[in-house]
This record gives C-alpha cells, sequence and structure tokens, in this order.
C-alpha cells in the first residue's frame, strides 16, 4: 500500500531533515530565530499531515504491518540489519500522536524560548522523527539505533533550556535510560542468535525455553519500566519534569512514557509469553503500586510539575495494569474474554494521557512563563486574572481526575472493567484513583485556581493571548473529542490486539 | 411511533445543551438578556417535550422507548452505547427535572440579578458570571437528563459524574470565597469515593453479564440469583448482594446518605436557586432514582435491601435531628434535605420502590418550593440568611409567605398535600416490611414525622412570625422580590399541593411503573398497603385518624410553644443538654473524624511515602548511591572524559561498531 510513496519513511524523515536545516540556517543574526520558527512550523505541519493519511489510509481488518518499507541497510556476514518500516494498530495511533503533539509543542515554544531558538526548534524536531521511527521500527537494531538516537535531542533540551538544576536532571534522565536500554541490547542480541536476524515478527515466532525467557523478560523490563516509569525506577521522572522546559515536559508525558509501554506490547508479551503469565503478579504489583502508592505522594507534592509528574506515573500504571491482567484474567475466568477490553484500554490510556499531560504541563508553563515559579503556593485565585486560562485548566484538571465526556475515563474505566474480571481486588485498588486523582488534582486546582486573589503577583497576571489560547483549545477539543466518540481510536487496533491475544494464549515452550 | 420519539428525544437532551453552550462561550456577545433567553428557550423546549413524551409514553402507552443512539466504542465484542430507556419512570423524571429546572431558571433571572456585587473589584471571574450560571444550570439539565434517559450503565455512569462536575462547578460558583471552593472540593471528593463503589458494581456488571445495557442484564438477572463470588479467603458471597451493595454505595454519595452525607450540608455555599435544582430536587435524587431503576437486581438480594433499609433509617432520624439545632434558614433546608432522602431510602429498602420514586417526585416540587423561598426570604434580607434575624416577614412578603407554608405542609405531611401521599405510604409500606429490624426502622421513621415538623414549623414560625427581629435598614428595605422570583413559587406550590391525590392512586398504589420496577412477590408491601387503599379522598380522609398526622400535628405544636410562645425554653434546654448539643453542634463528629483521621492520614501516608521511600530509600540510597560509588571510580579516569557530547556519542557509535565488528568476525 502506497509503496511508491514512502509515506512511512517520509514521516520520520521530514522533520529530522527538517531539524537538521533548521540548525544550519540557525537563529539568524538578531538571535531571535523567526526564520527558524517558521521553518520548523511548517515542517512539524508538515509531518503532521504526511502522517494523516496512515489514519485515514489504515485497514482496520488486519493485524499484519501496513505501510510497509524494506531495504537492506547493513549486510556484513552473517549480520543483516534491515531499513524495515511499518505500522500495525498499536504503532500508528502513537505515530499520530508524535505528530500532533511535535505541532503543539512548536507552537508553544514560540515567544517563551529566547536562548537559541531555532536549536531548540531543532532538537524537537529531530526527537519527533526518532520517535516516530521507534514507533515505526521493525527490524530490532533500526529500533534500537531510534531508541537511543531520541534520547540525545532530550537530553539536550533538558540541559540547555532546563531550569537551575537540569544537570542533575538531565544526568538522571540519561543515565537511568541509558541504563535500562543496555539490558535491552543484550536481549536483542540474543533473540538476533535464536533467529539469525533482527526481524522484530521473526522474534515473536521463535520459540525459547522459560529460562531463557525470563531473563529476556526481565532484560525487556528494565529498558520499559525505566520509560513508563514503573516503581520503584520512576524517581528520575519528577527530577527531569521538573527541570525541562515546557515543551520538553510536554514531549516526556506525551511521547517517551509512552514508549516503554509500547515496547510491552511489541517486545516483552509476544516474545516471552510464558515469562509473561508467570511474571504477571509483578507487572500487576507494580502498576497497582504506582496508581495507589503514587497517589497519595502525588497529593502532597508542593510543585505543581512534580504533582503532575507523579500523576502521570499514576496514570501510566493503568497502561502497564490492562497490558499485563490477560493471563490473571484467563486463570480466574477460564477464557481470554476481557483482556482484549484491558490491553485496548491500556492504549487508550496512553493516547489519552498523551493529550491531557501534556495539557497539564503547558497550563504549568502558561502560568510559569508570567510568575516565574512553580510552586503551589505561589498562586491562588488565577482564576480573578485569568478566567479563560482557569476554565481551560479546571477542565483539563476534569480530564486528569478522570472524568467521563473527557478522554482520561475512557482508559481507565476499560482498564477497571477488565480488571474486575481478573481479580475483584485489582480492580479495587484500581479505582481508588477515582478518589486519589481527583484529590491530587482538585486540590492543585482549588489553591491554585480558587480562592481570593493570593498576591501582587497573581493579581499583575494577564489571560492568555491567542497563542496560547490556540494550542490548549486544540488540545481541549482532542480531550473532549475522544471522551464523547472514542470509538474511531478503539477501532484501528481491535485487529491487532486480537491476534497478540491469539499470540501470546500458545505457549513457546 | 418510536421513529419520531427518537428525534423528540434526542431534541430534550440537546437543546439544554447547546443553551449551555452559547451562553457559556458566548457570553460577552449575548449579553445577560441573550444568555438568560437561550438557556430558558432551550429548558423550556425540553419541558415542554418531556412533556409530551410523558404523555405518549404513560397516558396513551405507546410502548417503552429503548434504542441506541450512538456507539461511543467496541471492545472485546461488547458494545459500549449511548440511547435513551423511556418508560413511566423515565417520562416522570424527565418532567420533574426539566419542570424545576425551567422555574429555576426563570427565578435565577432575579436572584442573581445583582451579583456582580459578589465579586471583588476587578475580578475577571466576575465578568459574565451571569451568563456563566446559567450556562452551568442548562448544563446540568443536561447531565441529569443523559443520566434519568439512559438504557445502559456506562451512560449512567457519564450522567452521574457530569452532574458531579456541574455541582462541583456551581458550589464553588463564588469562586472568591474559601469556604466555597473548600466546600466543592469536599463534595467531589465524597461524591468520588461513592464513585468508586459505584464503578465497581459496574465492573461487576459486566463481568457477570457481559453486557451493560439495562434490558439485557434485568432479563437474566433472575438466573444469577445464586450465583457466588470469592472476595476473601474462602468465604463465598452472592454475586448480587456484592453488586447490590457496590452500586448502593454510589447512591450513597449522590444521594447523601450517612455516612457520605457530609458533602451536602456545606454545598450551600452554592448560590440558591442551585440548591433548589442540584442539591434538593434533582441530582440528589439520582442515587434514589438509580436504585428504584435496578430493582430487578435488588430484589433478588434481601442482604442489600436491609443494607439500604439501615442506612435510609438513619440518615432519615439522625439528619433531622441535626435540622432542629441550626440558625441558617438554608441549612435547615439542607438536613431537610437529608433527612427526607433518608426516607426514599429507606422505601427502596423495603421495595416500595414506587413509593420513594413518588416521594422523590412531590419532594421535588416542595423542596424545590421551600428552597426558592428561602432564597427569596435571602433577597429580601440581603444575603442574611440567619434566622435570629429574621421574623415577622409575614407581613413584608405575602406570596413568598403563603408558598413557604404550602411547602412546609407538604413536607410534614399534612393530610391532603403531595408530601402525605408520598410520605404516608412510605411509612405503611415499612410498617408492611418483613425485613429484619424493619421493626426498628418503623419506629425510627415515625419519630422523624415529629421531628420533621418541629424543625419545619420552627423555621416557619422564626422566619415568618413574632416580631421582626433585623436592624432597621434591611427592615425599611424589606419587600417582595419581583415576579420573576414570586411566579416560580406559585407554579411550583399548584403540585405541592395537587401532584399527591393526582398521583397516588396510579403511582405507588397501581401500575403505573410495572414494567420498569420489579418487586418480587415475597416483597410487595406497596400491594400488601394497597389492600386497604380506595382512592385518594378515602386516603385524605384516613389521614385525620393516622398515628403520623398527629405526630406532625404535635411537632407543629411543639414548634408553636417552643418558638412562639416560650423562647426561652429551647434556650434553657440547650443548657440543660449541654452534651447533646454538643453532639448535635459537631454533627456527631463526621467532619472533625474526616479532616481530622482520614484527610490527614492519606497526607501523612503520601509524605512517608515520598519522604522516605521515594527520596530517602530509592533516590539516596540506590540511585545516588550507586552514583557516588560510580563516582569514586570516575574519579580516577575523569580525565578521560572530555564533556562534550559529540565525543559521548563518537564513543557510542564506535562501541557500536566494535559490536558488530565481533560478531562479523565470529
Amino acid at each position: 500500500m502506497n509503496s511508491d510513496l514512502a509515506l512511512l519513511s517520509l514521516v520520520i524523515w521530514t522533520p529530522i531533515i527538517g531539524g537538521l536545516l533548521i540548525l544550519a540556517i540557525g537563529s539568524g543574526g538578531d538571535g531571535k530565530g523567526t526564520g527558524a520558527k517558521w521553518l520548523a512550523l511548517l515542517v512539524s505541519v508538515a509531518a503532521f499531515l504526511l502522517s494523516v493519511p496512515l489514519y485515514t489510509d489504515f485497514d482496520t481488518t488486519t493485524h499484519l504491518m501496513q505501510f510497509e518499507e524494506m531495504m537492506p541497510w547493513i549486510e556484513a556476514g552473517k549480520v543483516t540489519v534491515n531499513y524495515h518500516i511499518g505500522v500495525d494498530g498499536f504503532s500508528m495511533p502513537l505515530i499520530l500522536l508524535t505528530t500532533f503533539a511535535t505541532v503543539i509543542v512548536v507552537i508553544a515554544g514560540w515567544e517563551v524560548i529566547e536562548v537559541k531558538p531555532a536549536q531548540y526548534m531543532a532538537a524537537f524536531l529531530i526527537m519527533e522523527g526518532a520517535m516516530n521511527g521507534v514507533f515505526a521500527s521493525l527490524d530490532a537494531m533500526l529500533f534500537y539505533v531510534f531508541w537511543e538516537a531520541m534520547l540525545i535531542p532530550m537530553f539536550i533540551v533538558i540541559g540547555i533550556w532546563g531550569g537551575p538544576r537540569r544537570v542533575y536532571a538531565t544526568l538522571k534522565f540519561f543515565l537511568y535510560t541509558f541504563f535500562g536500554s543496555v539490558f535491552m541490547l543484550v536481549a536483542l542480541i540474543y533473540l538476533f542468535f535464536q533467529t539469525g536476524n533482527f526481524e522484530i515478527l521473526a522474534m515473536h515466532g521463535v520459540k525459547i525455553g522459560l529460562d531463557a525467557q525470563i531473563l529476556i523478560f526481565f532484560a525487556f523490563l528494565i529498558a520499559f519500566a525505566v520509560k513508563v516509569p514503573m516503581w520503584p525506577v520512576h524517581t528520575w521522572l519528577p527530577d527531569a519534569h521538573v527541570e525541562a522546559p515546557t515543551g520538553g515536559s510536554v514531549i516526556l508525558a506525551a511521547i517517551m512514557l509512552k514508549l516503554g509501554a509500547y515496547g510491552f506490547l511489541r517486545f516483552s508479551l509476544p516474545i516471552t509469553p510464558d515469562a509473561s503469565a508467570a511474571l504477571d503478579w509483578l507487572m500487576i504489583l507494580l502498576s497497582l503500586v504506582a496508581v495507589a502508592y503514587i497517589g497519595f505522594v502525588a497529593i502532597v507534592q508542593n510543585d505543581m510539575k512534580k504533582l503532575i509528574a507523579y500523576s502521570s506515573i499514576a496514570h501510566m500504571g493503568f497502561v502497564t495494569l490492562g497490558f499485563f491482567i490477560a493471563f490473571a484474567i484467563y486463570r480466574n475466568t477460564g477464557s481470554f474474554s476481557g483482556a482484549a477490553m484491558g490491553i485496548e484500554g491500556g492504549i487508550v490510556q496512553m493516547v489519552s494521557h498523551g493529550f491531557i499531560s501534556g495539557a497539564m504541563f503547558l497550563c504549568v508553563g502558561v502560568m510559569y512563563d508570567r510568575v516565574h515559579s512553580r510552586e503551589i503556593a505561589a498562586y491562588g485565585g488565577v482564576i480573578h486574572t485569568m478566567p479563560k486560562f482557569g476554565a481551560f485548566f479546571v477542565l483539563f484538571a476534569m480530564a486528569n481526575a478522570g472524568l467521563p465526556g473527557t478522554s482520561g475515563f475512557v482508559g481507565e474505566f476499560m482498564v477497571i472493567l477488565a480488571s474486575f474480571k481478573a481479580n475483584f481486588w485489582f480492580a479495587f485498588i484500581a479505582a481508588t484513583t477515582l478518589i486519589l486523582g481527583a484529590a491530587y488534582t482538585l486540590w492543585m486546582i482549588k489553591r491554585v485556581v480558587y480562592g481570593p486573589v493570593a498576591n501582587d503577583n497573581v493579581a499583575k497576571l494577564t489571560d492568555i493571548n491567542g497563542r496560547e489560547f490556540l494550542f490548549l483549545s486544540v488540545l481541549a477539543l482532542m480531550v473532549l473529542l475522544f471522551g464523547i466518540w472514542p470509538a474511531p481510536l478503539l477501532e484501528v487496533m481491535h485487529a491487532s490486539v486480537e491476534h497478540l491475544l491469539q499470540h501470546i494464549a500458545i505457549s513457546k515452550l | 411511533m418510536t421513529e419520531s420519539l427518537h428525534n423528540i428525544l434526542v431534541a430534550i437532551v440537546l437543546a439544554p445543551l447547546i443553551g449551555s453552550i452559547l451562553a457559556g462561550l458566548f457570553a460577552g456577545p449575548l449579553g445577560r438578556k441573550g444568555a438568560h433567553t437561550v438557556t430558558i428557550v432551550g429548558v423550556a423546549i425540553a419541558c415542554l417535550l418531556s412533556m409530551y413524551v410523558f404523555k405518549r409514553i404513560a397516558i396513551d402507552e405507546i410502548g417503552v422507548f429503548n434504542q441506541t443512539i450512538y456507539t461511543w466504542l467496541k471492545s472485546d465484542g461488547i458494545s459500549f452505547e449511548v440511547g435513551f430507556l423511556v418508560d413511566n419512570l423515565t417520562a416522570m423524571m424527565m418532567v420533574v427535572v426539566t419542570f424545576v429546572s425551567l422555574m429555576v431558571h426563570v427565578y435565577t433571572i432575579g436572584y442573581m440579578s445583582h451579583d456582580e456585587e459578589n465579586w471583588p473589584e476587578g475580578s475577571g471571574a466576575g465578568v459574565n458570571s451571569y451568563q456563566r450560571f446559567f450556562s452551568y444550570i442548562s448544563l446540568f439539565t443536561f447531565s441529569m437528563l443523559m443520566l434519568v434517559m439512559a438504557n445502559n450503565f456506562m451512560q449512567l455512569f457519564f450522567g452521574w459524574e457530569a452532574v458531579g462536575l456541574v455541582s462541583y462547578l456551581l458550589i464553588g460558583f463564588w469562586s472568591v470565597r474559601e469556604t466555597a471552593v473548600f466546600a466543592n472540593l469536599k463534595a467531589f471528593l465524597v461524591n468520588r469515593v461513592g464513585d468508586f463503589g459505584f464503578i465497581l458494581g459496574i465492573a461487576g456488571v459486566l463481568m457477570y453479564f457481559n453486557t451493560l445495557d439495562y434490558a439485557s442484564v434485568f432479563a437474566v438477572a433472575e438466573q444469577h440469583k445464586d450465583l457466588t463470588m470469592n472476595i476473601w479467603g474462602d468465604e463465598q458471597w452472592s454475586v448480587m448482594t456484592v453488586i447490590c451493595i457496590l452500586l448502593f454505595i454510589g447512591a450513597m454519595g449522590k444521594s447523601a446518605q450517612v455516612p457520605l452525607h457530609v458533602w451536602l450540608p456545606d454545598s450551600m455555599e452554592g448560590p440558591t436557586p442551585i440548591s433548589a435544582l442540584i442539591h434538593a430536587a434533582t441530582m440528589v435524587t439520582a442515587g434514589i432514582y438509580m436504585v428504584a431503576r435496578m430493582s430487578p437486581l435488588y430484589e433478588l438480594s434481601e442482604t442489600a435491601l436491609t443494607f439500604v433499609m439501615i442506612i435510609g433509617a438513619l440518615t432519615a432520624f439522625f439528619m433531622g435531628l441535626l435540622g432542629l439545632i441550626q440558625n441558617d434558614i438554608k441549612r435547615v433546608v439542607a438536613y431537610s434535605t437529608l433527612s427526607q432522602l433518608g426516607y426514599m431510602t429507606v422505601a427502596l429498602g423495603v421495595s416500595a420502590y414506587a413509593a420513594g420514586v413518588f416521594h422523590l417526585m412531590t419532594h421535588a416540587f416542595f423542596k424545590a418550593l421551600l428552597f426558592l423561598g428561602a432564597g427569596s426570604v435571602i433577597i429580601a434580607m440581603h444575603h442574611d440568611q440567619d434566622m435570629r434575624n429574621m421574623g415577622g416577614l409575614r407581613k413584608y412578603m405575602p406570596w413568598t409567605w403563603g408558598t413557604s407554608l404550602v411547602g412546609s405542609l407538604a413536607l410534614i405531611g399534612a393530610p391532603g398535600f403531595a408530601g402525605y401521599y408520598s410520605k404516608d405510604s412510605i411509612i405503611m409500606a415499612v410498617g408492611a416490611s418483613h425485613l429484619p429490624y424493619a421493626d426498628l426502622v418503623y419506629v425510627m421513621v415515625l419519630a422523624g414525622v415529629f421531628i420533621t415538623a418541629l424543625y419545619s414549623f420552627r423555621m416557619y414560625f422564626l422566619v415568618f412570625h413574632g416580631e421582626p427581629r433585623m436592624d432597621e435598614h434591611t427592615k425599611e428595605h424589606l419587600h417582595e422580590c419581583p415576579r420573576v422570583v414570586t411566579w416560580p413559587l406559585i407554579a411550583l406550590a399548584v403540585p405541592s399541593v395537587a401532584a399527591g391525590a393526582v398521583f397516588v392512586s396510579s403511582m405507588p398504589f397501581g401500575d403505573f411503573f410495572d414494567g420498569a420496577i420489579k418487586v418480587a412477590h415475597e416483597h410487595d408491601t406497596l400491594a400488601h398497603v394497597g389492600e386497604h387503599f380506595h382512592g385518594w379522598f378515602s386516603m385524605f380522609l384516613h389521614g385525620f385518624v393516622a398515628l403520623p398526622t398527629w405526630l406532625a400535628a404535635a411537632g407543629v405544636g411543639t414548634a408553636y410553644y417552643l418558638y412562639m410562645k416560650r423562647p426561652d425554653i429551647p434556650a434553657m434546654i440547650e443548657r440543660k443538654l449541654s452534651l447533646v448539643h454538643w453532639v448535635l453542634d459537631n454533627k456527631y463528629g463526621f467532619d472533625a473524624f474526616n479532616q481530622g483521621v482520614i484527610a490527614a492520614a492519606s497526607r501523612g501516608l503520601g509524605r512517608f511515602l515520598w519522604k522516605v521511600s521515594d527520596l530517602l530509600l530509592i533516590d539516596g540510597l540506590v540511585v545516588n548511591g550507586s552514583a557516588k560509588s560510580v563516582g569514586l571510580l570516575a574519579a580516577v579516569t575523569r580525565h578521560l572524559q572530555s564533556g562534550y557530547l559529540y565525543h559521548y556519542a563518537f564513543v557510542m557509535i564506535v562501541g557500536l561498531l566494535a559490536l558488530f565488528g565481533i560478531f562479523i568476525l565470529q
């Protein structure tokens, strides 16, 4: 399909080449980088438009890879690495999310970034291309290269445009994730010896003994759990978010966290189904810890970005819970009925969290740009000076608290319904998010948005401008659209989820 | 036939939604008049069409409407849909909701006309607050309609949470007031505790029925009667009991039943029109409606029914007592609402669903009336709500006085008034119940009648009779409110009198709810009571010799004696029974417990997990600890490191190439 157009390659390489071009142009003589910004906007919009046909031309009836492209990349003796890309129902929505989020980030950084604006924009575009590459890769080595490549722009974004403790944060971020991915590399090399190539789909089919599966499972787990992040390897995230510039936080929360979850779907479950079945208790436990433990931690945060970061971890707990309850459902009910709802709920939660957490970080960014504080205590009564902004912030907060009618509800609802089939107590702990999520989000809203005007800084605030209104309203529309009518998002993933479930139901032993 | 209803039903929900969106998003261009016009027109359309639907469904009996509007999503072979189920129960609810909402919309024109005075100078949130208020109450009407018209649990939950959202926005409407934004957070969180149980109940329904569609679930409910599930240890629980209790926890939140009632008195921080609409007439009755709708499930679990009955009785009795000592006029009405919700819940527990829903309807009229009457008094009193500063308002506000008297008589169940028929049906049904503890509950609901009459007429006498106690300035400006305020009062007074006599022979003692509400033969208390029912007039006459009426009369008499003749006695009682008064004054300690124990413990746990587990153990010991040991090593090798990223990237690539090289050479 569309093989002559190489659409997927365009989605990957357009932003990368655009980003390099912007680097070449630089910020211009005045250092404002006006040209670079417009070019960045053009490139990001182009990449988004190029990615739209991935959805509109997507064949929802098959689990097979679509928009596939394949050519040899490295051929040396026994080792073949192919430039093999394609998308299915798991990766396609995430690519669209990436191209969408990048447009938002470019607009959001427009006036705000004063230092090296061209390089800032370029970093995000290159990162976009690399992240698209991760989602599209069907060759494990290609996947690994993109996986590592996207770290570098993010490392730079935090390290250059970050807050006062940016060096600590960015090193922590880099080392944590790099530490994780080394284990993945070892696992991939092991799998290469089993299959003779780096084709991910071939790895799905290869038979592996339980001991080896468990080792591979843990290798992947370390890589992906850091990214998601799952307890107890989550502590880099609050630091990274706090120090990252707004755009960095948005991409980090909206896309990068999803890469880990995506890895579970693409690697862990299909390659090591027996280990996944044997260790699902661990995954479920860590997911529930994320929901409840992190929920309590989020309540007492004083820094808005930290609060939203912890809230992200709690929300990602639903993703991993949804992915790994399949086996428990089977053990409890004797069938996989309900497992698809868990996995699909997890994927919906990934997409929805992309919008909502992105929007929440942008909201904090809007206030930070004016007051230069992220402390909850530095605000109060913002609604009186920024009524339009307040309306958006409350809307996104409600979405973050999982209110029906917003996208935040859909995934959580599906995962709670599915986990009831596995075990009453899984659903019980997962459902505490209704209380905890509302508590930490709305308590923050109470202290920041409502009440009398707290101080002079708040009294001097000016409401959002047209540019800010634009990106907040676009996100608001997405959040409401997928809340009111999530069916189009669900349709694209049915075939892939069903196939995955059929695949993991068969033991590899 | 059903096709034409389809479009009408869609119009009923969309009309208020469109009004709300217009008034909310185009507040500036529309102005005040434009905003209240579009929202009132929207709700009026919904109300008229609802009446039409009521006529078609309930009177012409064209049959139940049950159709999907659109598919929300499909997953795992299960279709989650947005659709409408309209039978007699729904049709009644639709008329009640839209009618009360319409009255409240009109009333709001008067109540909020000086809203700019409630905002600090220069507050951006105070700009167009009038339009925003109309937008919210229309949004509420939409949400409530979605809730009552749902034909499946998913949409029920959607409406359930959406009304909670609007309630949150409206309690905190005057967002400059710390008390208001405290109250709205509290309301939302307490409701979320209920929703926590509710969503688990829904998940249970999905697990055992594999569908969320009402009709499909109810059709096979009977077959699931003996299913059991394992929750803890080896003990087997009846699935129906578990599901029903979980769903009822949701109802306890929304319908403010003990111990999740704590948010409702505080919700009085919101403007009075919404206290009438949301926190008295409609939203808080959602839990009652839900349980009545789920009667095919509840009938399968006597354990759940008993639980429902006891919670209801506790609420009816103990919340009524709190009404006795309130001085804020709105809080009296609020505790009265809690107590009446308790009555409805008791009715559900004894399987007298029809009586509970009947009381829901009559209560919606007279309680909205009482609240709006209180609001009218508050307007006249320049937003002083303390009854100790009122008195003698009868002379100044004849319409408010007359209609409030009607509302109070309906509330205490004076024979002939609407509340008499509905409340007496409930009390008789409790008397006929064979559930465990039904005898005790019967005593509690009877005692509640006396208490209700006492606090209602305490309020009535303190506000409308006796000597005026307000300051001279307020007294000079006392006058009846404009017609946008008094006309809704009159319009609500009519059904407060008549709705009981008109519907008593069809609703509790007829076949009006047949098909919508299902009662097992052995639980059918209303049928038992109905054997002695011979029409509304005979029931009216019987009222004069029935015990509840005399209890109510005793309550009125006691109120008259205590607050008109011997006002020194209440003060003396307060002194003599200081311990009782202290307990009541602290509302049995629920608030103190929630604040001091639950909220504090949550924050403490959060702080412990954050500071000790996250920061000290994970970050301090593991992450930075390993970093430090690496640091020691690095101190030796640091001169190899340039600090330039491209050097590292270069090394990485070289490393990768080397790795490949090893494989290739193998």
